[in-house]
């Protein structure tokens, strides 16, 4: 049976998860240097477009189809066989759409860690195996009745499908393709601010439609991980602030760093927390990830955009603050706090599954591709900016 | 009195102002410019075709100086402006005649 409300709701959030994509993109755009602002656009785009089809021929069938051995879902649905505009509670085409949404952002993050020198060709043929290979192995292994559903690991909205992934496989990107020319020497200051803002105000909003929307009903407990959602941001935004503002100046770009690592720990839990351990996890992600930030900078990493910093590292604080505020009256299951020890052990092995999973794979398929078609553009290149040398386009006239 | 006149590589421009504050030089106006050069610009390469880029961001510094300090200051630029690739920039020395101060009516005889 259709219900027309809870489609109604799950039609929005869909689009409203949609908008995230361009929003890392504008984000990451205006993170790096004005020669390859149209670029870093671009390629969230191109990482949204890219998905799209996958998802449709096979993304979704490997992640939502009938289980095998808790790995990975088989091929019945590829092509969408079978799936209709029938459905329980929604169409089943809505949550194949719903899903679909979340693997191409997840895909767009990945550019930090390859930002102003990856070639369009080679990201498109990586792009591909990661999604096939990494997201949607994981999407089943949460959310499609793989192992981690059936060991009882909690991740409400994608905190280690989407967040702890995206990061970890950043990471391994970026220890593939080297630093950017001049990485450590050259300035390389965010050619437009206010771009950046932008792009995490579109974050902020579209992950009410990517928590809210996970509650798959518009009922309580959506408005529990809507509530809980911009609580956390708001915690992360003034906690990383404050941060700053200790150690300098406030920055703006680092408030919204925390907003954003705020909601990617929320992401997780958003189902299962109530509002004041929103507040402790928001502040305590936009603390963490500022920590990783950091040492990330003092190693000399060229993780450009900080995907792993804060999608990465703050995945992993919401993974297991999940673990730890998760109380029964909410989401039905409990967590440390809640009289249930066992639950933030059980987060603590499927973060750790995920992220040797995804740094692992992603590295194979980077080097792949690296040594059979070289993932990243010449020097000369990288030294004009991929906006004209990749597109053939340039913001200055 | 002398306007040194330098069209350098962006990225070097941090290292340059660094070199020269350290020097003593502070007064400088600095403009964000596209140009060319000898090389007329960059060709790229794709599949056998080529795709000039002729015109290049880069970052023009104008400063007024003594005679006795042209010769430091051009040093200091080559010495921090410096890949040794085509493309490093240009250093322009020009006269200059006088310098008139906007906040008094006074000229300013004694330099910048």
């Amino acid at each position: 049976m259709i219900d027309t409300g809870t489609t109604a709701f799950i039609l929005i959030c869909t689009a409203m998860v949609m908008l995230m994509t361009p929003g890392v993109g504008l984000f990451y755009g205006g993170l790096v240097r004005r020669k390859n602002l149209i670029s870093m656009i671009a390629l969230s785009f191109i990482a949204f477009a890219l998905v799209s089809i996958q998802w449709v021929v096979c993304g979704y069938s490997l992640s939502f189809g009938p289980d095998i051995l808790g790995l990975v879902g088989g091929l019945e649905y590829a092509f969408l066989q079978g799936i209709g505009m029938d459905g329980d509670g929604i169409p089943d085409l809505l949550f194949v759409a719903f899903q679909m949404v979340f693997a191409g952002l997840t895909l767009a993050i990945v550019t930090s860690g390859v930002a102003e020198r990856i070639k369009i060709s080679s990201f498109l043929v990586f792009g591909l195996l990661w999604t096939t290979l990494v997201y949607d192995p994981l999407a089943h292994w949460a959310w499609g009745g793989g192992w981690a559903a059936q060991f009882g690991a909690l991740d409400f909205a994608g905190g280690t499908v989407v967040h702890i992934s995206s990061g970890f496989s950043a990471l391994a990107l970026a220890l593939v393709i080297g630093k950017r020319l001049g990485f450590g020497g050259h300035g390389m200051e965010p050619n437009n601010i206010p771009l950046a803002l932008l792009g995490g105000a579109l974050l902020w909003f579209g992950w009410f439609g990517f928590n809210a929307g996970s509650a798959l009903a518009a009922d309580g407990l959506a408005a529990n991980a809507f509530i809980v959602t911009n609580i956390a941001a708001a915690a992360g935004a003034l906690a990383w602030l404050c941060t700053a503002w200790i150690r300098g100046r406030p920055g703006s770009i680092g408030m919204i760093s925390g907003a954003i690592a705020g909601l990617v720990a929320i992401t997780p839990a958003a189902g299962f927390v109530g509002p004041m351990a929103a507040v402790v996890i928001g502040a305590g992600a936009g603390l963490f990830c500022y920590g990783a930030l950091v040492f990330r900078v003092q190693r000399g990493l060229d993780e450009s955009l900080d995907a792993w910093a804060i999608h990465g590292m703050g995945g992993i604080f919401g993974a297991l603050a999940t673990g730890v505020f998760a109380v029964a009256a909410i989401g039905g299951v409990s967590g440390l706090i809640d009289g249930n020890p066992a639950q933030l052990l059980i987060q603590l092995v499927d973060v750790g599954v995920v992220v040797a999973y995804s740094f692992g794979v992603t590295y194979v398929i980077a080097r792949v591709v690296d040594a059979v078609m070289g993932l990243r553009v010449t020097e000369e290149e990288e030294y004009v900016g991929l906006d004209i040398a990749q597109h053939g386009e340039s913001v200055r006239v | 009195m002398k306007m040194v006149c330098a069209v350098i590589r962006p990225e070097m421009f941090d290292s340059v102002k660094t070199a020269l504050e350290a020097d003593g030089v502070y007064g400088m106006t600095v403009t964000e410019v596209m140009g060319r050069g000898a090389q007329r610009g960059i060709s790229l390469k794709f599949r056998g075709k080529v795709m000039p880029v002729e015109l290049i961001p880069k970052v023009k510094i104008e400063m007024v100086v003594s005679d006795a300090d042209v010769e430091k200051v051009i040093g200091i630029i080559r010495a921090n402006g410096r890949t040794g690739k085509p493309g490093d920039g240009r250093i322009f020395v020009l006269p200059v005649e006088s310098i008139c101060r906007v906040r008094t009516d006074l000229e300013d005889p004694a330099g910048p």
